[in-house]
């Protein structure tokens, strides 16, 4: 990689299914290496400090802010980022419905919108509460504040907030 | 190469070939065309260019407000590994951020520091992590200098700049003495704080140089400005700078004008003879770009008894570095929105060293309508009249000072059909009293206006024999959906499906288009490719023998006097034209704006004060509405910023040296998905035949206009207390609250 930096022992990852090499700085984030190393640019960084969720990926189908760990800790772990979620050709359900209700403006937000709502629909079914549930146990019904309390960790100065909604409750309903 | 043509807007133009074309692709809510690209990540931003041999910059800030630097002492930070050189230029660095739609430099030389963060040095490292380690080690010694950083104490010596977007001064009869004989009057302060744009994606730029000079990708909104202004910072013709940006992820303002890294990336690119990446951190975003300037607000108003104004007065102190001369135009909704015959709307500037204060997402309007339009809510109370209908009595059919018509305005019409949608008539009627369990209801509402603008900007247009056409202007699209009405726009008036058009933006390489700001991007490069277009169906219609006016083009064919043939069979190669719109007298002959209306419900917690939004209904009317889905997220994104403004959003600088306290995400607190309710948006028809040849007028910014003080007068609706210190945070609405 042109912007590589030969330094220390070579790590390895598995993204989207697919292994990659790399030799970055131990410093490296998981976000930076993603950028920066493996030219998988869709997640983005708006902040570096896990304060606006544009860096969002799953690790082992859970949503973390890839900025607030570093790359070296993940070399066991499946990752999987906007990329790993659908193609322009191959929208996944959520991806369509983003375009469907106009989920975003400048788009710089969205692969993280998506990945932490693709690993908030699968902790709703899991039937984890928000701060906002009724209950802690039993199943978790997606209303709109629990939508709205769930995704509050992605900013969206465009905000698009209600179209994000209106796209994930679209998704949250259809028949699994 | 085609000749270009170019339309300038002196006189009205009565017919819109988008009204007779007959592809039916305007208006309609059509899914954005960047789309699939956008939410699969494969939308390329500034910082995501990378280069062979490319290397990292990191900005290193002066740790000081005011003074003059001794001495960058880098022995530290070039003895780690990787760092390849710390550079400066005391002469080109840039001090400020550019303003908007400038071509020149802004102040250059960072010797001298005004502000506290300016950068002033950028370290080039291997990798990121080095660089920015090392750029922590760099060490700035200075001579202190005295700066101001007060304020209240900055006030007293303000001055009155230059006119800027709206004239800094405007007196119009006696005030005074409309005040005095007044049945009625408000005379209060709002103050507003400073504000930041907080785009989700931070400034970047990849620097890198060959014979024919530097390209830079950067994220900027005005490209056709920032090319000629980053040349002139750097010393190199216009022609020996190309800026690349096809996407940027948000703007509102702070990318109009180029910022401090890409000419630091620019300089050290050079330097070392690499490409160079620099991409500020969110905490240099908050202390280095621009700021909305906090302001001062002394609104008056004077009434008779049947609500109608006789005068109104908004003076307006805002704050800015010395020598600065752009100053937050807060009074410039109020030389047009309502009548009165005597008038003082005044703005000056305070000194004070803190981050440039420039243009955001709706500079004027969006601060001095938070005071303007809560003025008239306390006027309709103390006259008992509905704050609806004290509006409507002061709707005016002709510009109160200059005395020259609306290019169009349904003002009334929007506050009636927002009130209808709303379900006004059933709102709190007495200021405290509604409450249900711990929370206070109240309902609040406002009037909306913003200035409509045309810029000069040209695009071309190449219509291809097997139907299908490209696009070429070095305009943006930050979100605002460019891609999308320009496609939609050419594809109307070539008769093409929408996916038969190749939309490019964002290159210097490309004719210079008006840029995105003021909400006149689509506008004015929308009119561009319609010339574009109007001068490829001229050229159709002499290949059909036919008058322009009697050629219909759809789905690729051309149809006149019952022929039908389809374009490759008229067309011998690839017709190629450019269209250029020039603003003219129709902008000074009528007054131009965009109108609305705001509606919204509020809960305030009665122990803790805490606001909550439960309902908005907005409508506007701004002309032709290109695009209904792509206008109603601008719209929303307005009302969304608006609510920030009203409730969480204020830069806090440290009153010892003006430094950004709260300078990230976590501290500076814009609404997030928790904050903002469904809102209802509609639009009204609208044509605007002085606009330009779309009828459109501008929409990015309407949406914010007058949309905070909805709520401001909505919390008063509710506690019964009114709180003139922006943001309302529940600290200040405690002691409004009825006892425990
Ligand atoms: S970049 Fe990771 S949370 Fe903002
Ligand atoms: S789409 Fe621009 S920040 Fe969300």
């Amino acid at each position: 990689m042109a912007w590589e930096r030969k330094v220390g022992k070579a790590m390895h990852f598995t993204i989207n299914g697919k292994n990659y090499d790399a030799d970055p700085d131990i410093r490296t984030s998981l976000l930076d290496l993603l950028r920066e190393h493996l030219n998988l640019t869709g997640s983005k960084k708006g902040c570096d400090h896990g304060q606006c969720g544009a860096c969002t990926v799953l690790v082992n189908g859970r949503r973390i802010n890839s900025c607030l760990t570093l790359a070296v800790m993940h070399q066991d772990d499946e990752i999987t980022t906007i990329e790993g979620i659908g193609t322009p050709d191959n929208l996944a359900p959520l991806q369509a419905a983003f375009v469907k209700h106009d989920g975003f403006q400048c788009g710089y937000c969205t692969p993280g919108q998506i990945c932490s709502a693709t690993g908030m629909l699968n902790e709703a079914k899991q039937g984890w509460p928000s701060h906002v549930s009724e209950r802690l146990e039993g199943d978790v019904e997606l209303t709109d504040d629990e939508i709205r309390e769930r995704m509050s960790g992605n900013l969206c100065r465009c905000s698009a907030y209600p179209n994000i909604v209106d796209a994930i409750r679209e998704v949250a309903e259809e028949p699994a | 190469m085609s000749d270009t043509y170019t339309l300038t807007m002196d006189d009205p133009i009565e017919t819109s070939l988008l009204d007779t074309s007959a592809q039916g692709l305007i208006g309609k809510g059509l899914d954005r065309v960047d789309g699939p690209k956008k939410v699969s990540g494969q939308a390329t931003y500034s910082a995501e260019y990378s280069f062979e041999n490319g290397c990292y910059g990191f900005l290193v800030r002066a740790p000081f407000a005011v003074g003059r630097i001794t001495k960058i002492d880098t022995q530290a930070a070039k003895a780690l590994p990787g760092v390849i050189d710390v550079v400066t230029d005391f002469d080109r660095f840039i001090r400020n951020s550019a303003q908007g739609a400038v071509k020149s430099a802004p102040v250059q030389g960072v010797r001298d520091v005004a502000y506290f963060g300016e950068p002033v040095a950028i370290v080039v490292a291997e990798g990121y992590e080095q660089a920015r380690d090392a750029a922590s080690l760099v060490r700035i010694e200075h001579e202190a200098g005295s700066g101001n950083f007060d304020f209240a104490e900055a006030i007293a010596d303000a001055d009155i700049p230059p006119d800027g977007a709206a004239p800094a001064t405007h007196d119009q009869g006696d005030l005074d003495k409309a005040m005095g004989d007044a049945d009625a009057t408000v005379d209060e302060v709002w103050t507003t704080p400073s504000q930041n744009s907080a785009a989700m994606e931070p400034h970047a730029s990849v620097a890198l140089w060959n014979d024919d000079g530097l390209t830079l990708y950067g994220s900027y909104q005005m490209p056709s400005f920032d090319r000629p202004s980053l040349a002139d910072a750097l010393g190199l013709e216009t022609e020996q700078v190309r800026i690349i940006t096809p996407y940027i992820g948000g703007g509102f303002g702070s990318k109009l004008g180029i910022a401090p890294e890409s000419v630091a990336a620019a300089i050290a690119s050079k330097q070392i003879g690499r490409p160079v990446k620099t991409v500020m951190t969110r905490q240099q975003v908050f202390d280095a770009t621009v700021r909305r300037s906090n302001t001062r607000q002394r609104v008056r108003l004077a009434a008779g008894k049947d609500g109608k104004l006789t005068g109104i007065g908004h003076e307006t102190h805002c704050s800015n570095l010395p020598d600065e001369v752009f100053f937050e135009p807060a009074g410039i909704a109020t030389h047009f929105l309502y009548g009165g015959e005597h008038r003082r709307i005044t703005h000056a500037i305070a000194r004070l060293n803190r981050v440039l204060s420039g243009s955001m997402r709706a500079p004027g309007e969006a601060a001095g309508m938070l005071a303007l339009e809560c003025a008239m809510d306390e006027l309709a109370e103390r006259l008992g009249i509905d704050p609806v209908e004290l509006r409507k009595i002061n709707d005016c059919k002709r510009d109160p000072e200059k005395d020259i018509p609306y290019s169009s305005r349904s003002f009334t019409e929007c506050l009636d059909e927002g009130a209808k949608r709303f379900g006004w008539d059933k709102r709190n009627r007495t200021p405290g009293k509604m409450r249900e369990g711990e929370w206070l209801i109240g309902h609040g509402m406002s009037g909306s206006a913003r200035g409509n603008q045309l810029q000069p900007s040209e695009a071309r247009v190449v219509l291809r024999p097997d139907g299908s056409a490209i696009v070429e202007t070095d305009m943006t699209d930050i979100g605002t959906g460019t891609y999308t009405i320009l496609s939609q726009i050419a594809g109307e008036l070539l008769g093409l499906p929408i996916d038969r058009v190749d939309v490019r933006l964002g290159d210097n390489r490309f004719p210079p288009g008006s840029g995105s700001g003021g909400s006149f991007g689509a506008g004015s490069s929308g009119s561009s490719v319609y010339l574009a277009c109007e001068d490829i169906r001229r050229k159709l219609a002499t290949a059909m023998d036919c008058e322009p006016s009697d050629l219909t083009l759809k789905d690729g064919e051309a149809i006149a006097a019952n022929r039908r043939v389809s374009l490759s069979d008229i067309m011998s190669g690839e017709i190629e034209a450019t269209g250029r719109i020039e603003p003219g007298d129709q902008g000074d002959e009528v007054r131009q704006a965009g109108h609305g209306a705001h509606f919204c419900a509020v809960r305030v917690n009665a122990v803790t004060g805490e606001v909550r939004i439960d309902r908005w209904t907005a409508v506007f009317a701004a002309g032709r509405i290109l695009n209904e889905k792509t206008a109603t997220s601008q719209c929303l994104g307005g009302v969304v910023f608006g609510i920030g403004a009203a409730l969480t959003e204020e830069l806090v600088h440290d009153p010892r040296n003006g430094k950004v306290v709260n300078r990230d995400l976590a501290e500076y607190h814009v609404p997030v998905h928790a904050d903002v309710p469904h809102v209802d948006i509609r639009f009204l028809p609208e044509r605007d035949t002085h606009a330009n040849p779309l009828h459109a007028k501008g929409i990015g910014e309407l949406g914010i206009a007058g949309a905070g003080a909805a709520v401001a007068n909505a919390i008063a609706n509710a506690t019964g207390a009114r709180v003139r210190d922006y943001p309302l945070t529940l600290d200040k609405l405690l002691d409004s609250l009825p006892p425990v």
